[in-house]
């Protein structure tokens, strides 16, 4: 009795599966499923603090010691900086991605998660999203941190449409191999070892973008790698989407 | 209705489960009982479309697995050994989230009664991680019981706990399955013989990958049990 509120049964999954509101309804719960789990990873982040103080911690480490090592001049500042501030971003990242699946696996929930009756993609895209959140978050931080150091204007809508493509290129390429490194002993170790090829194309283009803006060169320079960032965020996305389901199945 | 036919897994060349053959019907509570390595989990994991068979049918309520594993998981609540709960949100989060990714209606609702079942009402705001194993697990099985599945999946909950919180859980394990509206459909993997014939309908002893044994609980003797699993597990 107590438990007795709802029951849904073969009988109305179903009637649901046959009813002509099948399409909205189902994409309806995919995205509150993919919701959930953001939700879930960023409350969960909110209490432990574990994620997102490492990786400002060494981003601003990674942005302190470039600064200091390098004891550039002006312009040759205005040359590195687009690298150094992927640099940073990228490994900064690499710790994220690490754990986005490790410590599902660690406390065993990852299966909860596989037991949901909803498409297995919705975890790829909540835990892809939750992933750009922390990344975004770090970016956000540490981007006027490097403008004072380096002594460059930073704050420019068109780079933060970089550093977004980018972000998302990266976290969508590294949510898919964490999925697929979570299940080995050397996980942490993999995971860069599989991750930095592949995403090399977007670190070049977001570099060459991010350089372009901040020498005020062309658009028509900018574009074509502008653009290659948009192709491969679409085509890799894609790809994980048609994978995912088989990399969790045992 | 949990249908299993002919059901085989392999890993590698190595052989966990062989040609296994076993139908729980609607109600039935089943507890599967076999030592380490038999493949108990294995078959579980199997039914609660984690794995996947290498050869043979498994059908939930109808469903095909691995076919129609979205909608067979509908039916289905799994309890663990691992509470599959996060320490970071508290046991009101936990349900929420389970209950979002279930799309269960009234979830506010629904929440509050699955707290008040389990006997965690109190600490409905606390961090899960704050929660003794015995608490942890009792809020597992309300996880896994929010969406008001059909078919409930034990594997091994008593694990880790001590008496008290194991006769805390018996007690809403019997609950849980006896459901007033109509009864679920139970297959509960254990290594404590006593429990599974206290708790059970019907037990089954797996060895070496297959069923060696079937009986109905009422009527077997603890020690006629004991017996026979010790002739089949260790002959």
């Amino acid at each position: 009795m107590a438990e007795g509120i709802h029951r849904e049964g073969a009988k109305s999954a179903k009637a649901i599966n046959d009813s002509a509101t099948v399409a909205p309804l189902r994409f309806t719960q995919y995205l509150r499923a993919v919701a959930a789990i953001v939700r879930k990873d960023v409350a969960a982040e909110i209490r432990s603090r574990e994620l997102i103080s490492a990786m400002l911690v060494f981003s601003l480490l990674v942005v302190l010691i470039f600064n200091f090592a390098l004891e550039l001049d002006r312009f040759a500042r205005e040359n590195v900086a687009a690298g150094v501030l992927w640099v940073t971003f990228i490994f900064a990242g690499t710790l994220g991605l690490n754990r986005t699946f490790a410590a599902e696996k660690d406390r065993g929930s990852f299966d909860g998660l596989l037991l949901a009756p909803v498409d297995r993609t919705t975890i790829y895209f909540g835990k892809l999203l939750a992933t750009m959140i922390f990344m975004l978050i770090v970016e956000a931080i540490v981007i006027p941190v490097f403008s004072v150091l380096y002594g460059l204007s930073l704050i420019q809508p068109l780079l933060f449409a970089v550093v977004l493509l980018g972000t998302l290129g990266y976290a969508g390429v590294g949510t898919l191999l964490a999925c697929m490194a979570v299940h080995t002993r050397t996980r942490d170790v993999l995971l860069p070892i599989l991750l930095f090829p592949v995403t090399i194309p977007v670190v070049i283009a977001a570099v060459k973008s991010s350089a372009g803006i901040l020498l005020a060169s062309q658009w028509s320079d900018i574009a074509i790698w502008f653009n290659l960032l948009i192709v491969y965020d679409t085509i890799f996305i894609a790809i994980a989407f048609m994978v995912f389901d088989y990399l969790v199945e045992e | 209705m949990i249908e299993i036919r002919s059901l085989t897994k392999t890993f590698g060349l190595k052989p966990v489960l062989r040609g296994i053959d076993l139908t729980i019907q609607p109600g039935e509570f089943l507890a599967l009982v076999g030592p380490n390595g038999a493949g108990k989990s294995t078959l579980l994991r199997i039914v609660a479309s984690l794995a996947r068979p290498t050869f043979g049918r498994v059908r939930l309520n109808g469903y095909e697995l691995p076919a129609q594993a979205d909608p067979a998981r509908r039916l289905l609540g799994v309890v663990s050994h691992h509470p599959l709960l996060y320490g970071d949100l508290t046991a009101e989060e936990n349900l929420r989230f389970y209950g979002e990714m279930y799309a269960v209606p009234h979830l506010k609702h629904r929440i509050a009664e699955v707290l008040e079942l389990v006997g965690l009402s109190k600490r409905r705001a606390d961090l899960v991680r704050t929660f003794s194993r015995g608490m942890a697990q009792r809020l597992a099985i309300g996880r896994a019981i929010l969406h008001s599945p059909q078919i409930m999946l034990f594997d091994e909950p008593h694990t880790g706990l001590d008496q008290d919180a194991s006769a805390m859980l018996d007690n809403i394990l019997k609950t849980v399955a006896a459901r007033d509206s109509a009864p679920r459909t139970v297959l509960m993997i254990s290594h404590d013989l006593p429990r599974a014939l206290a708790l059970a309908h019907r037990v089954a002893i797996l060895s070496r990958g297959k069923i060696a044994y079937e009986s109905p609980a009422a009527g077997l003797s603890p020690f006629d049990f004991a017996r026979t699993y010790e002739t089949l597990t260790n002959g």
